[in-house]
């Protein structure tokens, strides 16, 4: 990214006005930084810090009403850490991270390989396809593909009744996908992995424009094959975006909320992943335990903690902060 | 040989194509299918006999007590005013960091990366708590609130890149012809950045226009609904009612893919900047 900030050389005659104009501003980058950092201190900190000091309180009904929060020490980690439903939930959030992310990546590269290789025109084309998933609203999205894989009159089902029975049983004009988690889980990877990966073919093209194809020259000449070109040129040139690009589908794939409320609902807990067990603690019912749920959300948020260390460590590695 | 390999790879290319199209078309086709069209046996991309009775339903009451227009302002408002002032705040801000250096410059960008990663869904319960006891749980300006907060950090990290871009030496220039600062950001620095004030809005508005779980957790009445929350109640309401509810949703998706289609380049080079550098 271009960034002029730091004042580089100057050429000697300039000295004088670049020393006026730089010391001239003592307050103004605060006072323009200020109007931001009061709004994400407020809306972001502030409630971060409350997670934390409601996970160690009683926070329900009478709360909401005005009283005071019970303190209850460690009981609600207590409570959820020796619960076999919450390390259900917390399996749940992992497999679907780890399938999804997978074949977010997967797909993401090779449909970004492909688009470098396609003419310039059917790349263009192609890519505005592949951004028609990528914008569309993600409650929009889950319900397309509840109606894909609908019971009555979705086209999955009638496809794959379509199908010879020899190949994948028979019965499916009116299989129910919602009826297990893991069938449930495995359109939400579908649509997951829809919507995510364009972002990371997008990205994967926009990096392998900037790697001077005199080097893949220089591969084809000494015989190497695709495979081989890709792990010994691609992948080291363009390590730091698929770092960025895993980094992010880790943490939007582990905290997906939207998709998966709207196709399981509250109803199916059997489905719940972490965010939608923490949201159900708190607002589920019409007995809200919001310090559980915030108790919930703390271990979330810890686990995303460490990922995004880690995408802060790539980034400034990068000098995207200088 | 040659001539097979390109004809291999614009056929995958469409296969791409067709299968990242194919929701979002069968959404639009259902749209428009009669009943009957909709629940054959045998279903057919294209409906047969178009129909508009399922966009009717939709924009003319039926699906719930409030007016679909009365939800699409709804979130039209938010949406509008969630950019206006997240772009404000993300100009000064990004004017800030590419063109002055100061102390917490570095903390103020890491905070900007770390926050963008914070789960929002976490943050749905202490800030429903916060609104409550403000008493702006219910309400369009309190969502507007935490719209701008989920909003202003990419925005500014977006837009630092276009302030950086604009020569210093205009705004020198500016300086010497005895423009006060304030002056020179409007004639010099605004017109230039301009595009990238455009980029970011775009980006503010998918934001609020999508966003979910904060508008299906803060608000109660109906007539505060927003387009989202509008579609999973009726979603949740009419379970089977295929044709209105993809006709919702595609009224709810065409402006965003549209807006999108606008923006998407800049929007990836905002995200991974930098990041193929050297």
């Amino acid at each position: 990214m271009l960034d002029t900030a730091p004042a580089v050389r100057k050429p000697p005659g300039r000295k004088a006005a670049g020393a006026r104009i730089r010391r001239r501003p003592r307050l103004g980058p605060y006072l323009l930084i200020a109007p931001t950092v009061i709004v994400i201190a407020l809306l972001m900190f502030w409630p971060m810090v409350q997670i934390g000091i409601m996970s160690f309180q009683k926070v329900g009904n009478r709360q909401l009403r005005g009283e005071p929060a019970e303190q209850v020490g460690t009981e609600n980690f207590d409570k959820i850490l020796s619960d076999p439903f919450f390390w259900q939930t917390f399996r749940n959030t992992v497999l679907f991270a780890v399938v999804a992310v997978t074949l977010t990546m997967l797909v993401g590269t090779l449909v970004g390989l492909l688009l470098n290789k396609l003419g310039k025109r059917m790349s263009a084309f192609v890519s505005g396809g592949v951004m028609i998933a990528w914008a569309t609203p993600p409650v929009t999205a889950a319900i397309i593909f509840s109606w894909l894989f609908g019971t009555t009159g979705g086209l999955v089902n009638w496809c794959l009744d379509l199908l010879p029975d020899a190949l994948i049983g028979g019965g499916w004009a009116d299989h129910n996908w919602f009826a297990t988690p893991l069938s449930t889980y495995t359109v939400l990877t579908v649509c997951v992995v829809w919507q995510s990966c364009p972002f990371v073919a997008v990205s994967v093209l926009a990096g392998l424009k900037s790697v001077p194809s005199e080097l893949y020259e220089a591969a084809r000449v000494d015989g190497s094959g695709p495979w081989r070109t890709f792990w010994s040129i691609t992948y080291p040139l363009l390590k730091p975006i698929f770092m960025v690009l895993l980094v992010m589908s880790v943490i939007w794939d582990f905290k997906v909320f939207t998709q998966l409320f709207i196709m399981s609902g509250l109803a199916n807990r059997d489905a719940f992943n972490l965010s939608l067990y923490a949201f159900s603690e708190a607002f589920g019912s019409l007995n809200p335990k919001l310090g559980m749920g915030s108790a919930i959300a703390l271990v979330l948020t810890m686990i995303l903690l460490v990922v995004t260390a880690l995408y802060v460590r790539v980034m400034v590695r990068q000098g995207e902060t200088k | 040989m040659k001539r097979a390999r390109r004809y291999l790879l614009n056929a995958t290319g469409l296969v791409v194509f067709v299968l990242a199209v194919f929701p979002v078309f069968w959404m639009a086709s259902t749209a428009f299918k009669p009943n009957t069209e909709i629940f054959s046996t045998t279903p057919r991309p294209l409906p047969a006999h178009p129909t508009l009775e399922h966009f009717d339903l939709v924009l003319n009451g039926g699906i719930a007590e409030v007016s679909f227009w009365a939800y699409f302002r709804n979130s039209a408002v938010l949406a509008l005013v969630t950019v206006v002032v997240s772009s404000l705040l993300a100009l000064l801000a990004a004017t800030a960091v590419a063109r002055f250096r100061f102390r917490f410059r570095t903390t103020f960008l890491v905070m900007l990366l770390v926050v963008q990663m914070v789960p929002l869904e976490a943050l749905v319960i202490p800030l429903f708590l916060d609104l409550k006891k403000l008493g702006m749980l219910d309400s369009l300006p309190g969502l507007v609130l935490v719209y701008i907060g989920f909003a202003v950090p990419f925005a500014i990290w977006m837009l630092r890149g276009f302030v950086a871009a604009v020569p210093k030496e205009l705004e020198e220039a500016a300086a010497i012809d005895g423009a006060g600062p304030i002056r020179t950001f409007f004639t010099v620095l605004l017109p230039l950045v301009a595009p990238g004030l455009v980029a970011t809005s775009i980006f503010s508005f998918i934001t609020a226009w999508n966003e979910f779980i904060f508008a299906y957790t803060f608000l109660d009445d109906q007539g505060k609904y927003t387009l989202p929350i509008m579609l999973q109640f009726f979603f949740g309401r009419s379970g089977n009612a295929w044709g209105p509810i993809m006709a919702a949703s595609t009224l709810l998706t065409i402006p965003v893919i549209v807006f999108f289609l606008f923006v998407q380049r800049r929007m990836v080079s905002g995200l991974t900047a930098g990041a193929v550098k050297g």
